[in-house]
């Protein structure tokens, strides 16, 4: 989350590799650079979260300040904040500065598209890189390398959330709805246990169909058929939960999910997120019909104990708080 | 030597010390790569906690906060960075604030020079027009603005107070918030309920909040809450816990929270707590991160507060208990997220760093003290030296500083 704010670095050593490149040429060495006055940052004698800048970092960001200073709007302005961006591609005055160099000497988006996605690939959890796609892909107009990019992305780490969040804006945006539903399943064949496929998934269906009756027993059936194969995957429960949601009559009656539980109950499922989905289901029952509670009361507080005590004892305040709290609401 | 039970070696562990049993992942017979890097993580785990509980038999102390070698680590950074740090270089002011919330959680003293020192250095990087920027001469940014807020906050000085330029702040605030009520990052920048929370926080420290500032704000956040029950980014991403911690701390500091599903909410973050490892994950699925332990954990007293005013629920809480397993948390925070060299660090393996330092004291502070409004309970894991100052869970500050900040702003309503 404050994602970028912990990319700490991986070392406590300084690399200065990068000031042995031969071809390397220090901004104040450039002679089309003279007429520019480097601005230095000086700080006090007191060091406070002071960074011991390579001479190039150093070099590089003398000029970008002097630049930003005096809103130089220019094509070596902008080859600037490409030599600042690879040094630190999460500076987002520098890409903010950058946009607006773009826009004053009109750009092409193509090629601005292709840098940006050079950084992407190394940096693909940067929050800068991902905003910057986005606004050129907003000035073009263009989404069409958009759910290609972000596949390949997600074909290296199928969690990234920037990607994920990316591919969203361009599917909403766009309505290029058309396969994804193929392509979150290729996801969840791949790994059934991936959560952002699972999400996309819901997405996908509130965007294009909706939760009608029909569509809500398909992606029941779809749920419960993972649920029958890997029984202890939070994202499936999960999915059936949010599914239910838009059914009229909560986690009871739907034909699917009374197979389901008959199913878990015949082979003797002793899964955690079962356990706590027939609580649930008592708890409805109870809320809706009075003359449940006498029966229910105690199956729910014997199913919590067993939780609390035994299933997953790592939960024990939440399972004995919901044990409290069905007391005091449906006892007597 | 003490009896463990090996009956069910297998799936569960009775480590005869450790507060539950933990419980290793069923795969199944189907595995996957989430369930392939879940199992790694596991055994790394176990490792660390079969060592930890040999150790213990000789030191019953065990486990050690490692006070001295954290405040070193953390003083140091206060004031040098290596250059391998120059990727951190837009989000100084966050450096800051990570280390003096570190040093403040261990209640270790901040010299005057240091205090001037800083109060210098986040001056350079207040914007005229407004604002924090990560470091002297960036643009301002809601992230660096609110970690520069804090950091003054720490502080406790009405000198460090002083140099927030109010009007202008309030100023830039608006110039990050969209007509819907939803905040940019910074201007033209991204938008995410990072952006809202830090806007918050921010005018509501320094007393600077209005209706115009945050109208839609909290009917933009509620829509950001999952099927999950945790809340995104943004509408319609994944639940994630960063993202949780920073709409329900708004949506509290607005007073909106009893809109959400507090019922579903309670269900996904009472569900991010390992039951192996005993920290929190960030999302259904991936795998523990010490930083979480704040992210995750601080839900809970927030969570606790917005039940305990619930006719509903108030009867059913526990005024000494959080709804997670504090213990377990504080023992993956002991045994496994120290770095021999001070520091803690996401999950073993991987190096330490300030942020992972910051969070996970903070979630190990949250874990060991509960605070209702009448009555408490501490519950410190270890040596009763690892006990932490409070850190409030809105703000992630300290209680004394939050006060003594918000007496100060409240008493000089601005004039915009």
């Amino acid at each position: 989350m404050a994602g970028e704010e912990s990319k700490e670095p991986l070392s406590d050593s300084s690399d200065e590799c990068s000031d042995q490149e031969p071809t390397w040429i220090y901004y104040r060495d450039r002679p089309e650079w003279n007429d520019v006055v480097p601005v230095e940052l000086n700080e006090g004698p007191f060091p406070v979260v002071s960074i011991a800048y390579s001479e190039r970092f150093k070099d590089i960001f003398n000029y970008f300040r002097a630049i930003v200073l005096k809103n130089e709007i220019s094509e070596r302005a902008f080859e600037l904040t490409s030599d600042a961006l690879e040094l630190n591609p999460a500076n987002y005055t520098v890409w903010q500065y950058r946009r607006t160099v773009l826009k004053g000497l009109e750009k092409n988006i193509q090629k601005e598209l292709s840098f940006v996605r050079r950084i992407i690939e190394d940096h693909p959890k940067n929050y800068q890189v991902w905003h910057h796609r986005r606004v050129l892909v907003e000035w073009s107009g263009d989404p069409s390398s958009e759910l290609r990019l972000t596949e390949i992305v997600l074909a290296q780490d199928a969690k990234n959330y920037h990607a994920w969040q990316h591919r969203q804006w361009v599917l909403d945006t766009f309505k290029l709805f058309d396969h994804e539903l193929e392509f979150v399943e290729r996801l969840l064949e791949d790994d059934i246990r991936n959560n952002s496929a699972w999400n996309q998934r819901y997405f996908v269906v509130k965007q294009t169909s909706g939760f009608s009756e029909d569509i809500i027993s398909r992606e029941l059936t779809f749920s419960v058929n993972s649920i029958k194969k890997v029984c202890n995957n939070e994202s499936a429960w999960n999915y059936l939960r949010g599914v239910l949601a838009h059914y009229t009559t909560g986690l009871n009656g739907h034909p699917v999910v009374e197979e389901l539980c008959q199913f878990l109950d015949e082979n003797n499922s002793e899964s955690p997120y079962y356990f706590a989905f027939l609580v649930d289901r008592m708890e409805e029952l109870m809320q809706s019909d009075a003359s449940k509670r006498q029966v229910l009361l105690p199956k729910a507080d014997g199913i919590l104990q067993v939780l609390a005590t035994k299933m997953d004892p790592i939960r024990r305040e939440y399972w004995l708080f919901l044990s409290r709290y069905l007391n005091s609401q449906f006892a007597n | 030597m003490s009896e463990r039970d090996y009956s069910e070696l297998e799936t569960n562990h009775q480590f005869s010390v450790l507060s539950v049993p933990r419980i290793h992942l069923d795969v199944e017979g189907i595995p996957t790569v989430t369930s392939d890097e879940q199992v790694k993580v596991e055994s790394t785990i176990e490792h660390l906690l079969e060592n930890f509980l040999e150790n213990h038999e000789l030191d019953s102390t065990l486990p050690l906060l490692s006070r001295l070698q954290i405040v070193d680590f953390v003083k140091h950074g206060l004031s040098r960075l290596s250059t391998s740090y120059e990727c951190l270089d837009a989000s100084r002011t966050w450096v800051c604030y990570w280390n003096l919330h570190s040093l403040e959680l261990l209640e270790a003293s901040i010299p005057d020079e240091t205090k001037e020192a800083v109060i210098s250095f986040l001056n350079l990087c207040q914007s005229p027009t407004g604002g924090f920027g990560g470091g002297p001469f960036q643009y301002s940014h809601l992230a660096p603005t609110y970690a520069a807020v804090n950091a003054l906050v720490i502080l406790q000085s009405d000198v460090a107070y002083k140099i927030i330029d109010r009007p202008n702040l309030y100023h830039f605030l608006m110039s990050c918030r969209n007509e819907d009520g939803a905040f940019a990052l910074h201007v033209g920048g991204e938008v995410d309920v990072r952006g809202t929370y830090c806007a918050v926080v921010v005018a509501k420290l320094t007393g600077i909040a209005d209706q115009k500032l945050f109208s839609g704000t909290s009917e933009w956040i509620l829509k950001c809450q999952t099927y999950e029950g945790g809340f995104a980014g943004t509408p319609n991403q994944e639940a994630h816990g960063g993202y949780t911690f920073c709409a329900l701390a708004a949506l509290t500091l607005l007073g909106q929270e009893s809109k959400c599903n507090i019922r579903c909410l309670l269900r996904w973050a009472s569900n991010r707590q390992m039951k192996f490892e005993g920290g929190f994950q960030g999302r259904t699925n991936k795998l523990v991160d010490g930083c979480y332990s704040f992210w995750q954990g601080a839900l809970f007293p927030l969570l606790h507060f917005h039940l305990a005013k619930s006719d509903q629920y108030s009867e059913a809480l526990d005024v000494e208990r959080w709804l997670f397993n504090q213990e377990a948390l504080q023992e993956y925070l002991l045994v496994c997220c120290q770095h021999p060299f001070g520091g803690l660090l996401d999950k073993p393996g991987r190096p330490r760093d300030f942020y992972h330092t910051c969070y996970g004291l903070s979630g190990l502070s949250i874990a060991q003290h509960v605070n209702g409004v009448v009555s408490g309970r501490t519950s410190v894991v270890g040596s009763p030296n690892n006990e932490l100052a409070l850190t409030h869970p809105v703000y992630n500050l300290g209680v004394n500083a939050v006060m003594r900040a918000l007496n100060y702003f409240n008493s000089k309503p601005l004039r915009t």
